[in-house]
């Protein structure tokens, strides 16, 4: 049931992202100029019928993230009174920290006429939630106390680096949107007809940047994916996600290309940046999957060691007697 | 451990990528002080009406007029209401001769020296009505008080962003809603937005001096009551930029500066 939960806040959390992402796109930001009031109404109180033009985005965007907060709430009290793991319900206390600082941030940036440096950092800490929300549904689910763990170094690295990348290039892409520069060059998929622009400012810079960033992120995607299905074909934990990582980042790049050539889309636009999150939270699963059997070995210091081998399971090494472990440091409660 | 260290490099991530868009500039240049534009105390002479004379003249487009951009308003209904035929944003507004342009803000950038003037009396207006702004460009005292007024059924934000003076985003929500401001600065020229609906845009030309005008539909301009003297002469357009003249003025004089400002190639959206 917690796992259900949690699972749901995860699909309220790209909701949620959608709906910013198209208060950005509408350019509707400070439509409701004033916060935490909505034309000096209460935000719950604000009558339908005014939520006409930008309002509806902007007023929208700030009623799904009061629910989500509130789902936050309700999931970090449920962690703590229910959750053996000490660290995981930490995290739900993270989470809910995390999710009120964005609140604050959301609100600055209407205060402060959307200064670019609250806006892109609204936009990196969203990403940050998300991940936090997936990560909790991924904890608890069942698969993640039966799952095979697999100790292999080099996809551990490798996944880590993809995640890594990924988070990057968002947040590339969040200072391109927030700094105007999602059309500083033009054409796609050359630049100003060329293969490299042939003159240089502060936007065609980070325009530049974000394609890229995209190049590098394609690039360790399919390293990624290329590794799982080598050396651990039968593991559908791990070629699920690598495969659904990449069809997604195949989309993305389409949704991407498609934003240039659309000049910027509303629409196109935030579902490009939806796609982005959704590439991030796969590729956080695969790099969590990676590293669940190190979470288990470093669980074992003082404890009974076990051989660790690749082919070897938690189902294994519980029934060896190595005692189970369920998070990064063996705080089963 | 490793685990905190991530985190602590993923929020670092943040951090810096919020300090590069703060170094971005968010788009636009960095904001100068401007000069404040009300006189000094006892300042300098007074203009002598017997003096005084005029620079008049017409602003045209050589070339096409591009065609203005259609507006979609149909986000408000109430807009929708107010404006059943189609609609035009006001960018490029060219008389019956195809050539005259409306909508330019000329003024004497240039020369007055160091005259001082008589406090700005009654107070400017711009008003929200059927869902656009009227006027769309205008021009105003430093010191002297803005109404703004919503005459509208729906509601609007204005959003004035200059560079210069202070930003301020103030919302109408109710018809017949007032708000005053008052800018501190001489600044050319502050936008004003409406964040609610997109297409609602307008200008407004701050200055210390009371030399300045707005284009008619013949594209006429008259800046009456100016001392003897040499002046620079700005006209500026919100789309095709500024262009000056110099015309030097002697007592009672009356003289004409002609502007034309070159018509933007056809692209294929005109």
């Amino acid at each position: 049931m917690l796992h259900r939960f949690s699972t749901f806040l995860a699909a309220c959390t790209v909701l949620l992202i959608l709906a910013g992402s198209l208060v950005t796109s509408h350019d509707a930001g400070l439509s409701v100029p004033d916060w935490p009031t909505s034309y000096g109404w209460n935000m719950f109180t604000f009558p339908p019928s005014m939520w006409v033009a930008n309002i509806f985005y902007e007023h929208g965007h700030r009623l799904i993230a009061s629910t989500v907060g509130f789902l936050t709430i309700v999931l970090a009290v449920w962690l703590w009174l229910n959750e053996p793991r000490r660290w995981l319900r930490w995290l739900g206390v993270a989470a809910l920290g995390t999710v009120i600082a964005q609140g604050l941030l959301g609100g600055l940036t209407v205060l402060f006429f959307l200064p670019a440096a609250i806006s892109t950092a609204h936009a990196g800490l969203a990403e940050i939630f998300f991940c936090m929300t997936v990560a909790i549904a991924l904890f608890t689910s069942p698969g993640w106390m039966t799952f095979p763990a697999t100790d292999d170094a080099r996809l551990r690295r490798l996944a880590t680096t993809t995640t890594v990348a990924v988070f990057t290039q968002i947040l590339i892409g969040a200072t391109m949107r927030h700094t105007g520069a999602g059309l500083a060059i033009p054409d796609f998929p050359w630049m100003f007809g060329r293969l490299v622009p042939d003159h240089w400012d502060a936007k065609i810079a980070v325009h530049f940047a974000h394609r890229a960033g995209a190049l590098v992120v394609t690039s360790l995607v399919v390293a990624s994916a290329a590794v799982v299905w080598s050396r651990h074909r039968l593991h559908r934990a791990l070629t699920r996600p690598a495969l659904l990582l990449l069809l997604l980042v195949a989309v993305q790049v389409t949704l991407g290309a498609w934003t240039v050539i659309s000049r910027r889309d509303p629409w196109i636009n935030s579902v490009h940046v939806v796609c982005g999150a959704l590439v991030l939270t796969t590729s956080l699963v695969l790099t969590l999957r990676t590293w669940r059997a190190q979470f288990a070995a470093e669980a074992r210091d003082g404890l009974e060691a076990v051989p660790y081998t690749r082919s070897s399971t938690l189902r294994d090494r519980r029934d060896a007697g190595a005692g189970l472990e369920t998070g990064p440091r063996g705080a089963r409660a | 451990m490793r685990l905190r260290n991530a985190w602590l490099g993923i929020l670092g991530l943040t951090l810096a990528a919020a300090v590069a868009a703060c170094g971005g500039g968010g788009g636009g240049e960095t904001a100068k002080p401007a000069d404040t534009g009300a006189p000094a105390a006892g300042g300098g002479q007074k203009v002598d009406p017997a003096t005084a004379g005029d620079v008049k003249g017409t602003v045209t487009l050589d070339g096409v007029a591009p065609k203005n951009e259609p507006i979609k308003m149909n986000a408000d209904p109430q807009c929708v209401k107010f404006n059943p035929t189609p609609q035009f944003q006001e960018t490029y507004m060219v008389g019956s001769d195809g050539k005259s342009l409306a909508n330019v803000f000329v003024y004497v950038k240039d020369g007055l020296g160091n005259y001082s003037y008589d406090p700005p009396t009654g107070t400017a207006q711009i008003d929200q009505h059927n869902c656009r702004y009227h006027p769309h460009v205008f021009g105003m005292r430093v010191g002297q008080t803005l109404e703004i007024v919503n005459s509208d059924m729906t509601l609007h934000n204005i959003h004035a962003q200059p560079k210069g003076n202070q930003e301020f985003n103030t919302g109408q929500p109710i018809q017949g809603m007032k708000t005053t401001h008052v800018f501190t600065a001489k600044e050319v020229m502050v936008p004003f937005k409406c964040d609610v609906h997109g297409w609602m845009n307008a200008y407004v030309g701050v200055l210390d001096h009371p030399y300045f005008g707005v284009t008619d539909k013949d594209g006429k301009f008259d800046l009456k009551g100016l001392p003897p003297g040499t002046y620079t002469i700005e006209a500026w357009h919100e789309k095709l930029g500024a262009t000056t003249q110099s015309v030097t003025l002697g007592a009672k004089e009356s003289k004409d500066v002609n502007f034309t400002f070159k018509a933007p190639a056809p692209t294929a959206t005109n």
